[in-house]
């Protein structure tokens, strides 16, 4: 068996070394891949499932049925887990991080192979046990992905909240150790794989969102983890970590003296960071492809840098935003207040680097670069909202309503998941060989702007009047019946965007098969990945080394041969 | 479609030009081409990869650490009496038995600094055997690493017997809230150690299966610092459940 | 293409901004003394917002579509970026942002860091499934004592709160389903919850507050506007959150006595 730090260099051979228990990056990079691309479509469902409950709650669904109160809970709870967790923190990190790391920075595997491997297959166990909670008695939990206690702590706060619950935290708890496992790995493989000449500095903001994106969860899953713990603990071994003395249904329970409060703050820890863990390496997709599809450098790479460098920084000290409500300290409530519009600078400065990157270039727009364009504009539209809702005088109005979901929507469930389309439309060619369909591509972006924008940015309207989150019906408050005609609008708009995503999953298979065959750099773009072969072979370079002259993004350089320099070209003596 | 001039010479995009072969360099471990892998190289990833993995099990005691703290100092309302009250309570651990456990494990880290040395002396030796006539002597060394096991697996049992004392004396985990955290904490740090002895019995095994002496140094180097690890970590919770009591 | 993207993103630009400025779904008239400050506190953060929206969506569209790649494009002007500029927005941003965040802290701090003024009335508001309770200490100002044990929530009224009936002070504590508020008159708020976090929302009384287990939360309020306000539960409770719903009637300080002293005269 091989020790740590083993770089093999032999080709496994057989099917199941060769795509089961690879330990070849690449291959485990695309098991992720298609781990989120299962749960990603498990999540839509059970967001359809919600929408038309929503506007329709007596309806009785085909093959599902009808949907009680409880079971649109569920439906909430698992859907917000299941695509933080196995798509967000999957496919950006597992699949392409784990896929282009060593490439871009010129090594031949990661770190630890071993331990990459195991790492996607604790996160298949994990996903595993999650799906398991939809199976057992009473179903899967109803109390939201973020759990708070006592609804999460106690078996008799509803159905689902008994085995389902468990399952529910035993799945996140799995999930943590892969993370752990998969953050140790690429922390290693950056400072210590790079290839001769490829300085930090050089670095694609690809490689520099996947590193810092990994710090983040090497200091904020562990937190979780105790805080998985903890709450097993209280549900089934009688302690009261987070649940004070309480009745339920006219049952006095065996808790006393426990904080609910704990929960949130090291919840929240967490919850925090991940939702930067799920955008940065959107972030550092969208600054690749905008440079390459305008044909010149990325406004201000350090600035670039320093930003995501500060985001992550300042992404540790301001959970408690989440918290304003909560009954937490208002003194506090004003610190984390001031912390959280600090952290909106750097995000403006990338935006403002990104329009300074197309500014002057000459844009191509193959469909990377829609997404790319696609994220900006998303990433502003969600951004925005977050300075409402982090004052808390605001934040009184606007805590969990429909406002917040839109926020949260566009930010990650658009921008981030624009950044995984740009990402498959412009590395597909590298992983399998072929491109993509560009006509499907164009029409599945524009309905998927469309559509999402038509679905999210009406939630802002919600919020705004007043309209509750995590209500699976409206008819009960006089004041949300009125709102029904923009929710029947967002549902319709829900429909036709799910059904367009079908345009994509029928433009990668078909074209995995039978797409065109692709060149070794078929959009001229200057990083590592496109110096080597279509798809690279088992040790990435064909046994040569790369040597890095170049920063990442040469392109337009005056003087030069082509309107691209690639990283291996040779010294030019310009300092570029 | 974009239309453009190109500046390149290619017709169209998919279609892109051979990049130039880049040239050999070195940049990783070498073991690339096949040669003799650089185990300088592959110790000091392997000790950057134990630092991340400490620093993700220092978050989790961080925040059980916090969580110790909050819940010890916040009060509940209680409605009977319209006021806060507090219920941290108190447990009665085994402090003669932790104190001798303690001495185990620090013995232990004594040993496993010894076993780390000497594996990393055989590896340093370990080139000088390919020299023709060169003996390096009686080459049977201490068996360090087969202590620590020992004492390892001693403070272990050690730990076992405490939680029985506890028990006898009327404290489980869900007694009072003090009782809890003694027990999570102690059994969080033993499920860590119980891994520490897994990967050190997997180090003495490599000796038997014929590994190159310097790949077993780095296990053995990497289980040394995880292992006083642990042992710091160690001082650190029977710290806190003596002074914050 | 270019063009596409530019009437694209205009289009969904203009549009939702025209929804925001019309007002067509907005904050429900306020009816409560901090309605004022928070609500242009609100239209200042969202015309700012809104410029910076407008700018950064319209330069988005029109950079995309005038920087499209064409047979007669200049070459791309090379450059790695400009220092000056990104001190010179980040500053900006940096001194917008802090400030908008300060300017509306003062209410904050006049809402939570002081307490209620003297003479407020006393109002304590449990919270459980599914249903709200509100408690008035009557003439002697106390409330009385609460017992986990004496909590039958299928009884409503007092033993929904578990009264402790034998208590001096709970023999003039009045329990009600309906929430009733004299206009103009402080609110001092004890916000308590039973079995899991629910939170107090009145959106026309610009009010919200999570009421959790094992605290006692007090937080105060001026209603200003005689009136009935929907109460809508805010924070995940389980299979009724939707419909734990409620009613605040604001009405004259007479109405207020005498409404009281009804409830104190049913109690006998």
């Amino acid at each position: 068996m091989a020790t740590p730090a083993t770089v093999h260099s032999h080709a496994p051979q057989g099917f199941i070394r060769k795509y089961i228990f690879s330990l070849d990056h690449k291959v485990i990079g695309i098991q992720y891949f298609f781990l989120a691309l299962t749960a990603v479509f498990v999540g839509m469902f059970l967001s359809l499932l919600m929408r038309i409950h929503m506007i329709w709650p007596a309806y009785s669904l085909p093959l599902v049925g009808e949907i009680k109160p409880e079971t649109y809970l569920s439906l909430l709870t698992m859907h917000g887990t299941i695509m933080v967790f196995f798509v967000l923190t999957t496919a950006p990190q597992g699949g392409f991080g784990n896929y282009f790391l060593p490439i871009q920075i010129g090594a031949p595997d990661m770190a630890f192979p071993v331990l990459n491997m195991l790492s996607f297959w604790t996160t298949f166990v994990g996903f595993v046990v999650i799906l398991a909670a939809f199976f057992v008695t009473g179903g899967a939990p109803l109390h939201g992905w973020t759990g708070y206690p006592p609804l999460s702590a106690l078996t008799s706060t509803g159905p689902g909240e008994q085995l389902g619950a468990d399952l529910w935290i035993t799945s996140i708890a799995i999930f943590c150790v892969a993370s752990l496992m998969g953050a140790l790995n690429f922390i290693t493989t950056t400072l210590d794989l790079r290839a001769k000449g490829m300085t930090m500095m050089r670095m694609p903001l690809t490689v520099w969102s996947w590193f810092i994106t990994a710090i983040l969860g090497l200091l904020a899953f562990g937190v979780l983890l105790s805080a998985g713990i903890l709450l097993l603990m209280d549900r089934n071994l009688g302690t009261s970590f987070y649940v004070p003395l309480v009745v339920v249904n006219g049952v006095v329970m065996g808790h006393k003296g426990g904080s609910p409060l704990l929960w949130q703050h090291l919840f929240w820890f967490f919850g925090h960071p991940e939702v930067y863990i799920a955008i940065l390496p959107g972030m550092g997709v969208a600054s690749q492809i905008l440079s390459t599809f305008s044909r010149k450098p990325i406004f201000g790479y350090r600035a670039m840098v320093y930003a995501m460098l500060s985001i992550g920084f300042f992404g540790f000290m301001v959970w408690g935003h989440h918290m304003f409500m909560s009954g937490m300290s208002p003194y506090s409530a004003f610190a984390f207040s001031l912390l959280t519009m600090c952290i909106g600078v750097p995000s403006a400065i990338k935006t403002f680097n990104w329009l300074g990157t197309m500014y002057k270039g000459r844009l191509r727009f193959h469909t990377p670069m829609l997404y790319a364009i696609g994220f900006v504009s998303l990433f502003v539209s969600g951004g925005l909202s977050g300075p409402f809702l982090a004052q808390p005088v605001l934040d009184i109005q606007l805590h969990d309503t429909y406002f917040v979901v839109g926020h949260f929507h566009l930010i990650m469930g658009v921008a981030a998941i624009f950044g995984i389309f740009a990402a498959t439309y412009y590395w597909f060619p590298k992983m399998f060989g072929r491109m993509m369909n560009e006509p499907l591509g164009k029409i599945h972006f524009f309905i998927t702007l469309a559509g999402t924008y038509a679905i999210f940015m009406p939630m802002h309207y919600l919020g705004m009047a007043g309209q509750t989150r995590r209500y699976s019906q409206f008819t009960e408050v006089a004041y949300q019946q009125k709102l029904l005609p923009l929710q029947t609008f967002m549902t319709y708009a829900a429909i036709i965007t799910i059904a367009a995503q079908f345009i994509f999953v029928i433009n990668l298979f078909w074209s995995m098969f039978k797409g065109p065959k692709a060149s070794d750099n078929p959009w001229e773009c200057t990083t590592l990945e496109w110096t080597t072969t279509t798809p690279p072979p088992h040790d990435n370079f064909g046994g040569v080394t790369p040597v890095v002259n170049h920063g990442p993004y040469e392109y337009g350089v005056p003087g030069a041969a082509r309107d691209y320099v690639m990283q291996t070209d040779p010294a030019t003596g310009t300092g570029h | 479609m974009a239309t453009y001039t190109p500046t390149t010479p290619i017709d169209h995009i998919g279609r892109g030009h051979k990049p130039p072969a880049p040239p050999v360099g070195g940049g990783d471990d070498g073991s690339r081409g096949g040669d003799v892998p650089n185990y300088g190289a592959r110790l000091r990833r392997a000790r950057l990869g134990l630092i991340c993995g400490i620093a993700t099990v220092c978050m989790v005691f961080i925040s059980l650490t916090s969580a110790y703290i909050v819940r010890q100092g916040l009060p509940t309302f209680d409605g009977a009496s319209n006021s806060y009250v507090r219920d941290w309570g108190k447990t009665d651990l085994p402090w003669a038995l932790l104190a001798i456990n303690t001495a185990l494990l620090l013995v232990s880290s004594l040993t496993m600094e010894f076993a780390r040395r000497s594996a990393a002396r055989q590896a340093a030796l370990a080139p000088l055997k390919s020299i023709p006539g060169v003996s390096l002597g009686n080459e049977k060394s201490f068996p360090w690493l087969g202590i620590t096991v020992l004492l390892g697996i001693g403070f272990l049992a050690g730990q076992w017997l405490a939680w029985g004392e506890l028990h006898d004396r009327g404290f489980y985990v869900s007694t009072n809230p003090s009782s809890s955290f003694a027990f999570l904490l102690t059994i969080a740090h033993a499920i860590h150690l119980g891994g520490g002895i897994i990967a050190l019995i997997w180090a003495a095994s490599a000796s038997l299966l014929q590994k190159p002496v310097e790949a077993r140094r780095i296990v053995v180097d990497i289980t040394a610092w995880y292992w006083h690890f642990m042992a710091v970590l160690w001082v650190y919770i029977f710290a806190l459940l003596g002074f914050a009591r | 293409m270019g063009l596409a993207l530019l009437l694209l993103i205009w289009l969904i630009t203009l549009a939702s901004t025209y929804f925001f400025v019309a007002k067509t779904w907005w904050l429900p008239v306020g009816a409560a003394a901090s309605a004022g400050f928070i609500d242009r506190q609100f239209t200042l953060t969202f015309i700012i917002m809104g410029i910076v929206f407008l700018a950064a969506q319209l330069g988005l569209g029109y950079v995309v579509w005038r920087y499209r790649e064409s047979p007669s494009s200049p070459p791309v002007t090379y450059s790695h970026g400009n220092t000056t500029l990104e001190i010179v927005w980040t500053a900006l941003t940096a001194v917008l942002f802090i400030g908008l965040n300060l300017m509306g802290s003062s209410v904050w701090a006049s809402q939570r860091f002081e307490p209620a003024e003297a003479g407020a009335v006393q109002v304590e508001v449990t919270g459980m499934q599914f249903a709200w309770y509100f408690r008035y200490p009557g003439p002697d100002g106390k409330y009385g004592a609460t017992s986990v044990k004496l909590m039958d929530p299928s009884a409503g009224g007092e033993a929904a709160v578990g009264l402790n009936t034998s208590d001096a002070a709970a023999k003039d504590d009045v329990v009600t389903g309906t929430m009733y508020l004299p206009v103009n008159r402080e609110v001092d708020l004890s916000l308590r919850a039973v079995d899991v976090i629910h939170s107090f929302f009145v959106p026309s009384l610009r009010f919200k507050q999570d009421a959790v287990p094992g605290l006692n939360i007090h937080m105060h309020f001026k209603p200003t506007a005689i009136g009935e306000y929907e109460i809508a539960c805010a924070e995940l409770c389980g299979l009724g959150h939707y419909k734990m719903h409620g009613m605040v009637h604001v009405v004259s300080q007479e109405d207020f006595d005498k409404w009281l002293a009804a409830r104190e005269a049913e109690k006998q």
